[in-house]
């Protein structure tokens, strides 16, 4: 187990540098930061001034060196644009996102469980045809439409929920100010944690479906059904727990997705998080956040990847992680 | 703390009128981008000098009709043919409440002058001498035409708040354009408000300032918060929910859900930003000849890009400065006649057209990608294919500067709001010492426009200095030295009981200060 851990963790640093030296070697593409910082009226000659102090002018190669000297420090760089350490600016950030898509999975696994169960067990009910239709239109429709779609029905239109933002917030610990402790907080993440749960949500309704047919065509349930066991301990007791196996894999994998996904959802509903944040990084060339968020993103990716094979071990003991690790 | 700041907020209003507690008006505000910096010398852009309006006062304002409004200077004189005197407004205190003088005005000034951003704008300025407390001069080293253009950008900074070390030793007057600076977190105006909550990129909150000198204005908001919103749909959604009081821009699109809307106002007027495209003569021989440029001219077709594209949210023109700037002249009418481009093209020995690559912005200008393809399949017409490469703004300055496409968009707003700062950056013949020609793309040379310019920056006589300028733009438009497509309206969108249209100007500063809400 220790060595498993040990090794993940190489896996990581590995995987981190990776991301930095490719992030390093785009950053020329992304634009000239400079543009973004001065107005357009300077003259060429200040901006090269501006350019040599900030050492943009270096040989990529001291230019990156320099990067994973400070990096091995704990410091990913300065902002152009927050003047704040890049890694603050992205921990302050980091849990108005994580809300989101804590509130997002709340909503997939609540809904997507009943409803892949359901029509599983009943695949030609007109109900199980009405959540299989809906989920190709959920799969299909880009979040930022849904998410304008949601604002306009409910919004403008009702105007029962807010449209942007995240209101009302209780500061918790730290950078970590809750959504969860006002009516108003919990009225501002709904409509953004619906439209990011709707791209996944269809594909978990239909995940779980899958895996449980094919479950309940197994010997046990047949044997199960015929010694006369309640349906509903069959279902959910037997049936889902050997489906949830590849869910979790999945879920894993998706719930990394799904940070990424915010940049969309967030940006649509103006929700100050590092997705946001990320997209306007990018607009305004601001390098040193771009390597930084790619960094901790690749570092969420990893530990949630890892936490997977941990679950995976406690659901199936088959699943030996010393021999995987070796 | 929010809770606190805003009770000692109304607090101090029903002291200073006497009365017993009175509900407090807060205008919720929506930008596309919050200010960068809280510094007012970091960056020249137009939220560094929105923000200017709202937490400084210049020392003199334009109005809607572009005339002077003296503020912190009550009255100015010109002395001798370099030197103008400005008398200030005594009594104005700034924020941290020490007493606004004359020392502040040459501190901001010399701060001014070293900073990136803004020492050309003053390098014709040579010094400010301090006459007495409420009493100063304004000296420029050769007789300088836009000295009052200019003090709309002098706002006096609290120069005693701004010296000193903070506690970790830095100076607090330093002006950093990358990194963290006291300037940039701290500030002390003499403005209407004061910024009492800052994050960045999230919200700004500003209260009155319980102390304003003007007592005359009738400004009745006790609180501003300014909301960055980036997404075009969701701040006019946010407008139309009533989450927010104002928003600015209003997309085209929108325009006309904002003005329909029963409980919003649409606000419009011309811009001053010029939209065009440069023709680069040193990449394609046949631009060197004028008859091909004005047949590019008369076969893009401006007036329909405004129409179609811009859903009429421009203004046609033919010309870089627009209506109400000296050097407008509005005998030069938009071109279009596809007859007489082809005729031209024939003319030129280029009837059957030649091929050439052009380029554009996708995120800098309103439907800049748009234009770039009208404008292309326009240019078919006259047999010129054009090979179209739209880039984002942050990858298309860098080409932009390597001059890499035959054609290219360029949009342009005249810091000095002045007709001479279109010519020096747009067409003027490139010089790498004096700077001229900085964006000329084009590669546009002629000396005669160039001496026109040069003359009228030394010219005090108005009806002079436009003479100069109106003979330059008759070359430019005669040469057809550019394409100029049109200027790009400003919008605006309140709720209804907003009076936001009494306090927005065409150089889009509206200024807080006054408004008024019913």
């Amino acid at each position: 187990m220790l060595a498993y851990l040990v090794k993940r963790l190489f896996q990581a640093i590995a995987v981190m540098f990776a991301i930095s030296l490719v992030s390093f070697a785009i950053q020329d593409n992304l634009g000239d930061p400079l543009r973004e910082l001065v107005g357009q009226s300077v003259s060429d000659e200040v901006r090269q001034q501006l350019r040599d102090e900030l050492g943009l002018n270096d040989s990529f190669l001291q230019q990156y060196l320099r990067f994973v000297g400070n990096a091995l420090q704990g410091d990913l760089g300065t902002s152009y644009f927050f003047k704040e350490p890049a890694l603050d600016v992205i921990l302050k950030k980091l849990p108005a996102t994580l809300e989101l898509v804590f509130g997002a999975t709340v909503i997939i696994i609540g809904l997507s469980v009943p409803l892949g169960v359901y029509t599983a067990i009943k695949p030609n009910s007109v109900a199980s045809r009405i959540i299989m239709g809906a989920s190709i239109i959920g799969i299909s429709v880009p979040v930022f439409l849904t998410a304008i779609l949601m604002i306009f029905v409910f919004s403008v239109e009702l105007r029962w929920l807010p449209s942007f933002g995240r209101g009302d917030i209780v500061p918790v610990w730290g950078y970590w100010s809750t959504n969860f402790a006002t009516a108003d907080g919990w009225t501002h993440i709904m409509l953004p944690s619906v439209a990011l749960a709707s791209i996944m949500l269809p594909l978990f309704v239909r995940l779980i479906r899958a895996e449980m047919m094919e479950t309940l065509q197994s010997e046990y349930v047949k044997y199960a059904k015929a010694k006369g066991i309640h349906p509903g301990r069959i279902y959910f007791v037997h049936a889902l727990k050997n489906t949830l196996l590849p869910v979790i894999t999945v879920g894993g994998v998706q719930i990394g997705t799904m940070v990424a996904y915010t940049i969309l959802t967030e940006t649509v509903f103006q929700w100050p998080g590092m997705g946001f944040m990320f997209l306007e990084a990018v607009n305004r060339v601001d390098t040193p956040l771009i390597v930084a968020y790619l960094i901790v993103v690749g570092f969420i990716f990893v530990v949630t990847n890892t936490i997977v094979d941990l679950i995976y071990g406690l659901v199936n003991p088959t699943v030996n992680l010393a021999r995987m690790g070796a | 703390m929010k809770q606190f700041l805003s009770f000692a907020a109304a607090g101090v209003v029903a002291v200073t009128f006497g009365f017993a507690a009175q509900a407090e008006t807060t205008v919720r505000v929506a930008y596309d981008a919050d200010p960068v910096s809280l510094d007012p010398h970091e960056q020249l852009s137009g939220g560094t000098l929105q923000l200017s309006h709202m937490v400084f006062d210049p020392l003199v304002r334009w109005t809607q009709d572009l005339q002077f409004e003296p503020r912190l200077a009550k009255s100015w004189e010109q002395i001798d043919p370099v030197t103008t005197r400005f008398h200030l407004r005594s009594g104005v205190t700034f924020h941290s409440g020490n007493a606004m003088t004359a020392n502040d005005v040459d501190w901001t000034f010399d701060r001014l002058k070293e900073s990136p951003d803004f020492k050309g704008i003053f390098a014709p300025f040579a010094d400010v001498k301090v006459i007495d407390d409420t009493t100063f001069d304004l000296i420029t080293t050769e007789p300088y035409p836009l000295v009052l253009h200019t003090a709309t950008y002098i706002f006096p900074m609290d120069s005693a708040f701004y010296s000193g070390t903070t506690t970790d030793g830095k100076d607090k007057a330093e002006l950093v354009k990358h990194g963290d600076s006291f300037a940039s977190r701290n500030v002390s105006g003499t403005g209407p408000y004061i910024v009492s909550e800052r994050e960045q990129g999230v919200k700004v909150v500003f209260d009155r300032f319980a102390n304003y000198w003007d007592a005359d204005s009738k400004g009745n908001v006790d609180k501003i918060v300014l909301t960055p919103i980036k997404e075009d749909p969701t701040r006019v959604a946010a407008l139309l929910a009533g989450d927010v009081d104002f928003i600015a821009p209003v997309p085209p699109t929108d325009l006309k859900r904002v003005e329909d809307d029963a409980k919003t106002n649409l606000i419009t007027m011309p811009g001053t930003r010029i939209i065009t495209f440069q023709m680069n003569q040193n990449r394609v021989e046949a631009f060197k000849d004028a008859r091909v440029r004005k047949a590019i001219d008369f076969a893009v077709n401006n007036d329909a890009i405004v129409k179609k594209i811009m859903r009429g949210f421009g203004t046609v023109g033919a010309q870089a400065s627009p209506a109400g700037y000296l050097g407008y002249d509005e005998a030069l009418a938009p071109r279009f006649d596809l007859e007489q481009a082809k005729a031209l093209m024939a003319e030129a020995g280029y009837a059957d057209g030649f091929s050439i690559t052009m380029m554009a912005p996708n995120n800098r200008y309103v439907n800049d990608d748009k234009i770039a393809q009208a404008v292309a399949s326009m240019l078919s017409k006259i047999n010129i294919k054009v090979d179209l490469q739209t880039l984002p703004k942050a990858q298309y300055w860098p080409k932009f500067d390597e001059r890499a496409a035959d054609m290219m968009m360029i949009g342009w707003h005249a810091d000095t709001e002045d007709s001479a700062n279109f010519h020096q950056f747009l067409s003027a013949c490139p010089d790498a010492t004096t700077g001229n020609g900085q964006y000329n793309s084009g590669a546009y040379c002629n000396a005669e426009a160039d001496k026109l310019m040069d003359a009228s920056n030394v010219e005090t006589d108005p009806a002079k200095r436009a003479d100069l300028l109106q003979k330059l733009e008759g070359i430019l438009y005669e040469d057809a030295a550019f394409v100029p497509l049109h200027w790009q309206n400003l919008a605006w969108g309140a709720r209804k009981g907003i009076h936001a249209e009494e306090i927005v100007n065409a150089l889009n500063f509206p200024y807080f200060g006054d408004l008024v809400v019913d």
